[in-house]
């Protein structure tokens, strides 16, 4: 083998080697670049083929999408009896909001995403007009979905359910744990004793009890603490105990981000002879909020995931008319389908939500300009 | 007046006067809820005991680990119950962390298949509900795996049924003695043995197989014992009699699909904490390791693991700790853990709200407290001394 000696003076580029570029050199260092590597390759081909085929087949192929009963489906196909949905979609969305309403709940939920748009997107053309609306949209959707004024029919706690209801929890919690967390937070790092050990106690404590115990207390003893004949409302209750309960870990995450602030902050702002209030508002939060964005999001999706235990003390979320569908002996033993579809539900939430939470992150990360 | 402004502009007494009306309203609003609940319990005719807890509890709890029947006392049955979170806890732990890392490993390998199949597998399990999870194991083990009559058997030792898994049970005899001594003597002799060759690595600088040497010990010493000593452990296995197993061990439909859900739900989470640890660790470090001319699995052991574990290990614990918290969601699916049993049934036949659910808080709070404190002190000695 005879290597080619170069003397002085320009040549012209050669291509690169063979095998290390286009299609075939990405799948030879991708995929086959060592022994282990390739048989892991098979494997995995092997696994997503044996995936693949399998949930095609039971979900769509074999599957059965409009049927009377779980008998009558088997009689057409043994894969996925999807009727169980289908016949049931309005309750899954719904709940038992009556059916002549339902405009209600889909109008508060279109104006949701007009509402939150200017929180979500700085950039959003004519943002002043639409902050404005956001302010006023909590009272605007709370009218339009419990009713009792303006004509519409008051309709009753009870018959709230199904995602509809996910999203309310959701929301509520998401958005008032937030301002409770950075208080706790604050609460945390303060320089008074008392209110510092205050806070301590109550993270510690919504951190240290599972969160089921914390809604059997609202569901069954919050009212021993209130005085007599006092009664509101268990959906009020259970979004109390969830803002409690994720505030306490926005708390911490915000503290982490608190405390990663480099110290000369602080004294530049000491030297400016700025107040506690003033170094808080313009020092400490805006960068500790943008550090700790990615902690607080995995804490909303937490809350999110969370407000499914409410089916534990009898409200009728996914979950429950899930269950409740199940119950029925038409459809009795399809829990892999009522589940998986609710899953799908949650799955396409909270994936959305991280992605946000990645843009964002990207979007302020302002050491990469 | 100016009196009262200096007060109020020195930094110190202003500081005491806000501390001394955050302390008058908290005590206010303290009584105003002891007066809301003596106010209630009076017109309910109710009082604070927890004599409840010796009167015989009355319902039966059908998995146990300590012995249990119906007319053993609440205090037994909440007992048993916090056994079970332990035991659903400890089999959920060991199966999130074994896949956990698997996955975390897998999701840095440079195979680009192997590594995208671990990140749809982290996110599709991250973004779903735990107690998703849970009712769907426990759906797919009732609704779809055979009677009894019918069951899966795997090497006609082991049977999978909608009435829970059958595995064998091994059964000690006389001389089993032996080998738990020879056990304890090959743990000791590692020990030992790891002090040995560290010491004799810091003087000289040559490197033992310790840890081949140690498996190798631990595994051969009690097996070596256990053929001396004649064998003395046999298996039971399940037969079907009648419409169900008997003998062997039997694992319930619930307790398997809690185990399952907790350990895959937690294994995603798991997953990302090893991955973004290994990755956290400065690429300089892998590069001067290796242009020292250590091999790759030197590498990994002596330098990156190390740096990765003050990473990791904090995570870690507190994803333990949410699996543990976790378990009780059990009560979704009628596992009998503390939740259910003390602050579920018991609660329901004694009305005595406050008591139970203040004992399990106080449980599930002293657990997670102690091992934060531990944590605490990890952390504080595996700290990179800032100079």
């Amino acid at each position: 083998m005879s290597e080619k000696i170069y003397k002085p003076g320009n040549y012209p580029d050669l291509p690169p080697p063979p095998g290390t570029v286009g299609v075939y050199g990405w799948i030879r260092q991708n995929l086959f670049s060592s022994i282990s590597n390739s048989l892991l390759t098979i494997i995995s081909v092997m696994l997503l083929y044996y995936l693949i085929d399998g949930i095609i087949g039971w979900f769509f192929l074999d599957a059965v999408f409009d049927a009377d009963s779980k008998i009558a489906c088997r009689k057409i196909d043994d894969g996925a009896c999807w009727a169980v949905i289908t016949r049931r979609v309005g309750q899954f969305v719904y709940g038992f909001y009556p059916e002549a309403e339902r405009w209600r709940i889909d109008i508060t939920f279109l104006t949701m995403f007009v509402a939150f748009a200017p929180l979500l997107y700085p950039d959003i053309p004519k943002r002043k007009w639409l902050l404005y609306f956001s302010i006023f949209y909590p009272f605007f959707a709370f009218v339009l979905i419990m009713g009792g004024y303006f004509g519409l029919q008051k309709i009753e706690y009870s018959l709230f359910g199904g995602f509809m209801l996910t999203v309310i929890l959701g929301v509520c919690g998401i958005v008032c744990s937030l301002p409770l967390g950075i208080l706790l937070a604050l609460g945390r790092q303060s320089n008074l004793t008392v209110v510092r050990t205050l806070s301590v106690c109550f993270i510690e404590f919504m951190r240290g009890v599972p969160l089921i115990t914390l809604l059997f207390v609202a569901s069954s003893m919050l009212n021993y603490f209130l005085p007599p004949g006092t009664n509101f409302s268990i959906l009020v209750r259970v979004i109390i105990m969830f803002t409690f309960f994720s505030a306490a870990y926005i708390a911490e995450v915000i503290r982490g981000g608190i405390q990663a602030i480099p110290k000369g902050q602080y004294e530049a702002a000491d030297a400016l002879g700025m107040n506690y209030w003033q170094k808080t508002r313009f020092i400490t939060l805006p960068q500790a909020l943008k550090i700790s964005i990615p902690g607080i999001v995995n804490t909303f999706i937490g809350l999110y995931k969370d407000t499914t235990l409410v089916v534990v003390i009898g409200l009728l979320d996914p979950l429950g008319i899930g269950r409740a569908a199940l119950a029925d002996t038409k459809w009795n033993g399809l829990s892999t389908e009522t589940y998986l579809f609710v899953a799908l539900f949650f799955f396409v939430s909270c994936f959305a939500m991280s992605r946000y939470s990645l843009w964002l992150e990207n979007k302020l990360n302002t050491d990469k300009k | 007046m100016t009196f009262f402004s200096n007060i109020w502009r020195n930094e110190k007494s202003r500081e005491i006067i806000v501390q001394i009306i955050v302390l008058f309203f908290l005590g206010w609003f303290i009584s105003w809820l002891v007066m809301n609940v003596n106010a209630n319990f009076e017109a309910l005719g109710k009082d604070i005991s927890f004599e409840f807890l010796f009167i015989p509890a009355g319902y039966d709890i059908n998995q146990y680990l300590i012995d249990y029947n119906n007319r053993d006392s609440h205090l037994r049955a909440g007992i048993v119950g916090l056994l079970n979170t332990g035991l659903v806890a400890f089999f959920g732990i060991i199966l999130a962390t074994i896949l956990g890392i698997a996955l975390g490993i897998i999701r840095l390998s440079k195979n680009w298949l192997a590594s995208k199949i671990a990140y749809w597998y982290v996110e599709f399990t991250r973004n779903v509900p735990i107690l998703l999870h849970i009712l769907l194991w426990h759906g797919i083990i009732i609704n779809t795996l055979p009677h009894p009559r019918k069951a899966i058997s795997l090497g006609e030792v082991t049977f999978l049924s909608n009435r829970g898994f059958y595995i064998p049970k091994p059964l000690t005899e006389t001389g089993i003695e032996l080998v738990y001594l020879f056990f304890v003597i090959a743990i000791i002799f590692s020990i030992l043995f790891a002090k040995y060759c560290k010491r004799k690595q810091d003087l000289t600088g040559i490197q033992y197989p310790v840890f081949w040497i140690n498996v190798s010990v631990i595994c051969s010493l009690p097996l070596i014992a256990f053929f001396i000593s004649g064998m003395p452990v046999s298996l039971e296995i399940p037969a079907l009699k009648g419409f169900n197993f008997r003998g062997g061990m039997h694992m319930s439909p619930e307790l398997a699909a809690l185990t399952f859900a907790l350990g895959i739900y937690t294994a995603a989470f798991i997953a990302e904490i090893v991955r973004a640890g290994i990755l956290a660790i400065d690429k300089g470090q892998r590069e001067a390791a290796e242009s020292i001319g250590l091999k790759p699995s030197k590498v990994m052991n002596l330098v990156i693991l190390p740096q990765a574990r003050r990473v990791i290990i904090p995570p870690l614990t507190s994803q333990y700790l949410n699996l543990t918290k976790n378990s009780s969601l059990a009560i979704a699916i009628g596992y009998m853990d503390l939740v259910a049993t003390l602050g579920g049934i018991s609660l329901n036949q004694t009305g005595r709200e406050m008591e139970t659910m203040l004992i399990v808080m106080l449980i599930y709070l002293s657990v997670s407290l102690s091992i934060s404190a531990l944590m605490n002190w990890y952390n504080s000695k595996v700290k990179l001394v800032g100079r």
